[in-house]
This record gives C-alpha cells, structure tokens and sequence, in this order.
C-alpha cells in the first residue's frame, strides 16, 4: 500500500499552505494532482521542474498516483542545460513553469504550470521505477538516480517512524524539492497526514519567519550551511513556539555546531535530530536519537528502523571491533534500483539487490554508534551538494583548462597552471553556473604543475600539503 | 576610502558584481546573491564597517538600496 494511493483518508485536512499563505486541503491536492496526472499517460517520463509551490508538489503527487515517471530538475537549472538533459533523456512530457519553457504541445496548466506534450514517443521503463533524482541537489551530473514505488514508500514509512512525525505537524520548506532531503520531507509529511508550508523564501528573508510563525511550523530541516546561517541570524534567541524538532543533514555538521545545537534546542524545550542518507539510499539511512545527546555528539547514529549498517575492510571481510574504520556498507528496503545515465536505463530493473556501497569510511564506537572518519571517493559536499572531483576536473579539463580539484566540504580548490586573475574569474564563474552553486565555494590556486607519480597519477596529497591549507 | 566606496567594495567583492550592477539590485535578484552570498556579504559588512548586525537587519536586508538604509540608521554609517 502506498501513502500517495491513499491521501483521500485525509481528505478535509490542510495539505499544503503557499508562500501567499493560501491554504489547501488534501482533497485540493488530489483534484490538482488528478489535472496533471490525467493528462499523461502511465509509465512515461516527465520532466518535472521543482519548486516548493503548490503546483510543483501536486504535479508531483499527481505523477505518483498515475504511475507516470517525473525526472526532477532543480529550478534553478539554466535554460541550455534544461535543453542537453530533454535531448539526452526524451521525456514525453515536460512539467514546468510557464515562463522557463514553452516548447511542446499544452496538455494541462494549474498556478503557473503546465504541462506540454513533447515529440517523442515513450521510452521503455521498469515497472517499479517510480522517480529520477540527480545526486546533487542542483545540476552537476547528468546521472539520476531511480528510486523506485517501494523504497519510497519504505523510507517514508521508515522515517515518520523515527521522527515521530504526527498528523498535526507542519513542515516549513528550506530545501529544494529536487533534492532528495527536501522531497522526503515533503514524503513523510503528506504520508502523515500534516501540512508543509511551501515557499521558496529562504531562512535569511522575513516572509520566511512571519510564515513559519503565523502558520505555527513545527519542524524545519537544514544543511550544514543552513545551520551556519542559522548561527548568524541568532537562531537561539529567536521566539518560535510551535517548533517541535528541527533536522539536519546533507553532510557531516561539525561537533561543536551539533553541542551548540544541542543546548540551544534543549533550551528551546525542542528536538534536535542528527541524519546520515544518500539518493541511493532514496533519502536516509541513519539518525542521531535526540537521547543520545551530547554524549554522541559527531556521530550519525544507528541505522533508521528497517535499515542495517556493516562496515567493510579493504579485503572484504566484515569488521566487529569498534572503532576499526572500514567502508560503511547499508542494506535495506530504500536502498534504490540504479542509476540512469540515458534513456535507454529506464528499463533497467534493480542493479543494487539491496545492499549500498556508501564511499564512506566509518568506524562504530562500543555501543554501536557509527562515526564517519572519511571518503572512499573523491567527492565533496558543498552546501549540502554532493560534488565529485572527478567529474569536476573532467569538466574544466574539457573546457582547455589544465588542472586538478582538491579541497573540503564547502570549500573547492582548482589548481590551476597558469592561472591569473583574468583566468581566475573565468574559472569560477565556469564552475558556478555549471554546479549552481554559489561562486563563493570555489577557491583558485594557482600552481606551476601538476604533480604527478611516475605512471601519470596526479598527487593530490602533494597539492593539498603545499597549497592547500587555508 | 569614503563609507558608500567601501559599501560598494563589499557588494562587489562578496557577490561579484560591477559597480553598474549595483543601482537596484535585490537579493536572489543575481545568482550570486542567495543565501549563502548573503551570509558573505553581512559577514563583509560587518567587518568593514566594524558593526555587529540584528537578526531583524540582517533579514531586512532585501536590497542595496535597503541595506544603505539599515546601516545608516541604525549603524551610524554616513553616506
């Protein structure tokens, strides 16, 4: 049984309120999902622009209910690269706003959307593939990947369990709906029964706090920056009493913030709720209880309920002593089907079985805590995006630039031979656009070489020792 | 350096902007000016003109114009 099949049993509730403050029962969700849903046809892809509106999570409702499969695509994603990714993937469909794209015959339209029929016939597509998720949040990689209606429905369930989320509830969106984090508090909160308030008014504008607290949000989620962000605005001192418990992930938050977190949401009276996911693993993995505060502090947790955590050493065998760091290795039911690269993949059943490699090292503490001590893979959170080195070198390397990436989270070092600051600019603002991300997590270090080893590897432990400290 | 020069230094520098960008310019009005440039930019603020900014400020802040307005208000900032 799915949550979105049945969101009639909650009929007269309030399902969502906009950012205008106009309120929508359940039953208004379900006639504006129906005009979307009605006007596809099942088991075809649509691309679905997400923004947290009204719209946006109906037509998102609506494509579940209908067994139609929405690609979603970061608002803030430019108009070329919207383009690239609709030739790579022909979708049937496109679902968007009116005033991004126009190309296409208009099937259906609701507050701004609509929905337009494009030229190309329906490409074959696994009966369980319910969703296509970039892993970043915003729009490095043309790799989705595919969840399907079971880890959905398992993760949510999973989720409103250890969160204890209630139907009196209401979220107040910070994330972006493309981004596996803010879509499953969207999930768990219409699986409950509560209410969202959609905006894309963010933490650092008034209209943001007067909805919150007009409309009494009980629980907001956040990136590490958003709490960075939250420090700066004196969250500790701001007056909100229908919060209830906040949430963090999207990357490791330092510990010093979770302990000051951790008093501050103590004084509160409220919860404050460490997680650990990945879009593999359709949304979470594991949580910090609220109880095992501050004493595990900079830990992710244990594994969410249904959920299982093994660490794994370099041969393969499993590790049993605490604190003996291996590669953190999931098992269980949102555990997602795969990866598509183009649109011949749709078709593609389960690659995964089950089982998540995470590229994460972890090691446990004696009660079963785990710690992440670091990446297998060369990848970088950046405001809560995940960013692959790699693949961002691969990037300006085809652009003619001679370089190697390198860096921390929030923080991406290109060195760069040859640069100046003409060439500085150029690279940044390259990578800005292309990540959609701000220009400000992107540092430029010119370097006279490359350093390499005698077959060629670039060393980038050499890099970091002699530039990259900052 | 005069206040509205260094005002406009920050502006520029933290959200990489020309000076002729300036006149009218809001916040998500440019990429560059979401919410993590405008932790920058406060932060630049701040340490430019040696203040210390309100929550309210820091919120109100919605503009150039606006922010102008806020620092000479209530910050004593001469333009």
């Amino acid at each position: 049984m799915y949550f979105w099949d049945h969101l009639e049993d909650y009929s007269e509730r309030t399902a969502v309120i906009d950012e205008n403050g106009r309120s929508y029962s359940y039953r208004e969700l379900i006639d504006a999902a129906d005009i979307f849903a009605f006007a596809t046809v099942p088991r075809s892809i649509v691309f679905l622009q997400c923004e947290n509106s009204f719209a946006s999570i109906a037509a998102y409702v609506g494509f579940l209910r209908r067994r139609t499969v929405p690609v979603l695509l970061n608002d803030s994603l430019p108009q070329d690269r919207f383009e690239e990714l609709v030739s790579i993937y022909r979708p049937k469909y496109i679902c968007c706003r009116k005033d991004f794209y126009g190309g296409g015959e208009k099937s259906a339209e609701l507050e701004g959307y609509h929905l337009l029929r494009t030229s190309y016939e329906q490409s074959p597509c696994d009966h369980s593939l319910a969703v296509m998720i970039t892993t970043s949040g915003s729009t490095g990689s043309a790799k989705f990947v595919m969840q399907s209606y079971e880890n959905i429905q398992y993760n949510t369930d999973s989720i409103v369990s250890y969160l204890g989320i209630i139907n009196d509830d209401c979220a107040i969106t910070t994330l972006p709906m493309s981004y596996t984090y803010g879509l499953s508090i969207i999930q768990t909160h219409l699986s409950a029964g509560a209410c969202i308030i959609a905006t894309e008014q963010t933490l650092m504008q008034r209209q943001f706090w007067l909805l919150a607290k007009e409309h009494k949000a009980t629980t907001f989620g956040g990136v590490p920056y958003t709490y960075e962000i939250l420090k700066k605005i004196r969250f500790g001192q701001m007056e909100l009493p229908s919060l209830r418990y906040l949430t963090q992930a999207g990357g490791r938050l330092s510990k010093e913030l979770v302990l000051e977190y951790y008093e501050i949401c103590r004084n509160k009276g409220i919860r404050f709720i460490v997680m650990y996911g990945q879009t593999e693993a359709t949304a979470r993995m594991s949580y910090l209880p609220w109880e095992a505060l501050p004493e595990k502090a900079g830990s992710i947790g244990i594994a969410v309920p249904g959920g299982e955590f093994s660490l794994e050493a370099a041969d393969g065998s499993i590790i049993t002593e605490p604190d003996t760091v291996g590669e953190l290795v999931y098992r269980g039911g949102n555990v997602t089907l795969g990866y598509a690269c183009s649109a011949d993949d749709f078709a593609n059943g389960d690659s995964h079985g089950g089982v998540l490699y995470t590229g994460d090292m972890a090691k446990t503490d004696a009660d079963g805590y785990y710690y992440l001590v670091g990446r297998k893979k060369r990848f970088l959170k950046i405001y809560g995006n995940r960013v692959n080195l790699d693949e961002t070198e691969n990037l300006l390397k085809s652009e003619g630039y001679e370089c190697a990436c390198g860096g921390k989270d929030d923080l991406l070092y290109v060195y760069l031979v040859g640069a100046d600051e003409t060439l500085e600019k150029e690279v940044i603002g390259y990578l800005s656009g292309r990540l959609s991300i701000n220009f400000a997590a992107f540092r430029v270090v010119p370097v006279p070489e490359i350093p390499r080893n005698t077959s060629g590897k670039v060393l980038y432990s050499v890099l970091e020792e002699q530039y990259g400290k900052s | 350096m005069n206040n509205i020069e260094k005002y406009n230094k920050v502006f520029m520098e933290s959200l990489g902007v020309t000076e002729e960008q300036l006149a009218g310019l809001e916040y998500t009005g440019v990429d560059s000016w979401d919410s993590v440039g405008h932790m920058n930019l406060i932060a630049c603020l701040e340490e430019a003109f040696d203040i210390m900014m309100e929550t309210d400020d820091i919120i109100d802040f919605s503009s150039y114009e606006k922010g102008k307005e806020i620092l000479a208000e209530k910050y004593d900032v001469a333009f």
